[in-house]
């Protein structure tokens, strides 16, 4: 488990070039049909085989990560920012104001990430807006509740009483004294949110809540494969693995690093 | 008095929900007068729905009147999903496939991540507990309905051993039924295993380590009994304490596998209302996976005074 982070990282890397190479080259257009050439097996034409439309599933897993990626970035970005202002208020400021957001946070938390897309499907219909929105807000609670409890823990420590003691703002405290030591723990909760937020965006557009046709996103793929899964296993093998290998790369790179900032566990 | 607290506190709750999801649903832009009728209906017949569904009055007439039927078991009609069949009769016959699923996955996962995650904890920085780490990592990356299309293909297509899909009323074949359920039931339980698993381990790890650990040890208990009982049983308070989660989590899995499977469960109820904007079908089918919810963690709270009796102390 030593070498965890590093194999995460390799395997985030290789995921994230295929990805990033997929703007600017496919080897085919990844939505063009070719209606003679339907659930070919790989071969030297076609690396990864093609799908019922005869389109090329290599060119279409390049392009098919980027909802997943958007998904995972957006919820980070939102959940660790909102979040983080969430619980460093509650954990900082304590009484009635803890009570009122931790409780909020609380009843956020309990609903899986799946109720709250369809929640928002149900209000802007189907389409990536409405896993982007789920997501992010499956993803604020739990970055508040594991700031509130670094702050509770970091808020008595002798070095942010001494900054006290010579009157520094709260403001100084919360920024310069308190947050910097809850960086590396938040680094693991956000590589952990990434690869749940990748598993999320590829369930939800396997259910037809995500990206619509005829745009290939990785969950989708799944969706269209399922139905020849006998005729052309490829078409549903290999774009789940794109799924299980992204989301494996952020989970490793996630414990790994945990295990290097607190060898304890 | 624990259990009553607990009682009023679900009641509460489950009320909190239908107000939020009445609420949301209400925003909704749309007519459902025009969703039953057609755009071609006359203006005259829409009317006529909207004030027969009573859309005329102000929302919260609208709402005590809805809480007032669903009292009464009655959550209005389909209107586009199944047109014409009431909403607790689309609910019931999803709930016999939604609650033995869910059931028999929550009990594959524990007998799965038990005595992985104490085996592991035994063998701490062994090669076993790596592998087993390194499995449950590799479990919860995996995406359920993935696994689940290639389970279809593997046993139930190539091999034959389960039926591919969709499955027969308890009634008419209460063993094809069952049966049915199983392949999916493990679909859904190896994510769960993976994550129990390791809090599993985390909270043997824990007992393990307290003095009562070196107490029995000291008396030369054997080390079977001392993992399997005296620290076991401990870890059990921690281990019930995520659980709730857990649980919660597994039940929207269901939403996933019951599409994978073709099964007519509530979450695929939930699913097809969802995209064909039957509103009050969602608001029902909603409404009872809420309640599911919230009564297996109140199941779940009555049983940790049993686990612990040091909370009965407290409440």
């Amino acid at each position: 488990m030593q070498k965890s982070w590093l194999k995460g990282s390799l395997l985030v890397a290789v995921m994230v070039l295929i990805t990033v190479a997929g703007f600017f080259y496919t080897p085919y257009p990844p939505n063009q049909m070719n209606i003679q050439r339907p659930l070919e097996p790989p071969d030297s034409e076609h690396l990864l085989g093609t799908d019922n439309f005869g389109r090329d599933i290599f060119s279409r897993i390049m392009v098919g990560g980027r909802p997943a990626f958007e998904a995972g970035m957006i919820a980070v970005l939102l959940g660790l920012t909102l979040g983080t202002i969430w619980g460093a208020a509650a954990g900082y400021f304590r009484g009635w104001l803890e009570e009122i957001l931790m409780r909020m946070a609380d009843g956020l938390y309990s609903l899986p990430s799946v109720l709250m897309a369809l929640l928002a499907v149900t209000l802007l219909g189907p389409g990536q807006a409405s896993i982007l929105v789920a997501v992010s807000l499956a993803n604020i609670p739990i970055f508040a509740r594991l700031t509130r409890s670094l702050f509770l823990s970091l808020r008595e420590r002798e070095y942010v009483l001494a900054a006290r003691a010579i009157g520094s703002s709260d403001s100084r405290i919360i920024f310069r004294h308190i947050l910097p030591n809850c960086l590396s723990t938040l680094l693991v909760q956000a590589s952990i949110s990434f690869a749940a937020a990748v598993l999320a965006e590829a369930s939800l557009s396997y259910l037809g809540l995500g990206t619509q046709p005829p745009d290939a996103s990785w969950g989708r793929m799944l969706k269209e494969a399922q139905g020849f899964a006998g005729l052309a296993p490829w078409a549903a093998i290999f774009p789940g693995l794109a799924i299980a290998l992204t989301v494996l790369g952020f989970n490793r790179l996630g414990d790994g690093l945990r295990d290097r900032l607190d060898p304890k566990l | 008095m624990y259990w009553l607290k607990k009682l009023a506190g679900m009641l509460a709750t489950l009320l909190l929900v239908s107000m939020l999801t009445f609420g949301a649903l209400y925003l909704i832009p749309g007519d459902p007068a025009v969703l039953i009728l057609g755009t071609e209906a006359e203006p005259h017949d829409l009317e006529l729905v909207r004030s027969q569904l009573g859309l005329d009055r102000p929302v919260t007439a609208q709402y005590t009147r809805w809480l007032s039927d669903a009292v009464h078991g009655d959550f209005g009609d389909s209107i586009t999903f199944s047109k014409g069949y009431s909403v607790s009769r689309l609910v019931a016959s999803a709930l016999p496939v939604t609650i033995p699923l869910a059931v028999v996955a929550i009990l594959l996962s524990l007998l799965l991540a038990t005595p992985l995650g104490a085996f592991a904890a035994s063998r701490r920085g062994g090669k076993l507990d790596s592998l087993i780490l390194t499995l449950s990592q590799t479990g919860l990356s995996i995406p359920a309905f993935w696994l689940g299309i290639l389970a279809i293909q593997f046993f139930a297509v190539d091999l034959g051993w389960f039926p591919p899909g969709s499955m027969p009323k308890w009634s008419a074949d209460p063993a094809g039924a069952a049966v049915s359920l199983l392949l999916p039931a493990l679909v859904l339980a190896v994510p769960r295993a993976a994550i129990l698993t390791r809090i599993v381990r985390t909270a043997m790890l824990e007992a393990l380590g307290e003095e009562y650990i070196r107490t029995a040890r000291g008396k030369g208990v054997s080390e079977w009994v001392i993992v399997s009982k005296h620290a076991l049983k401990n870890a059990l308070v921690s281990i019930s304490t995520v659980a709730g989660i857990q649980l919660i989590q597994l039940l929207a899995g269901t939403i996933v596998i019951e599409q994978v499977f073709s099964l007519p469960g509530l979450g695929r109820l939930i699913l097809s209302s969802v995209l064909l904007r039957d509103l009050p079908v969602v608001q029902g089918a909603v409404f009872a996976g809420a309640a599911l919810i919230l009564a297996v963690n109140f199941l779940l709270d009555s049983v940790y005074p049993l686990i612990d009796p040091r909370i009965r102390g407290v409440a």
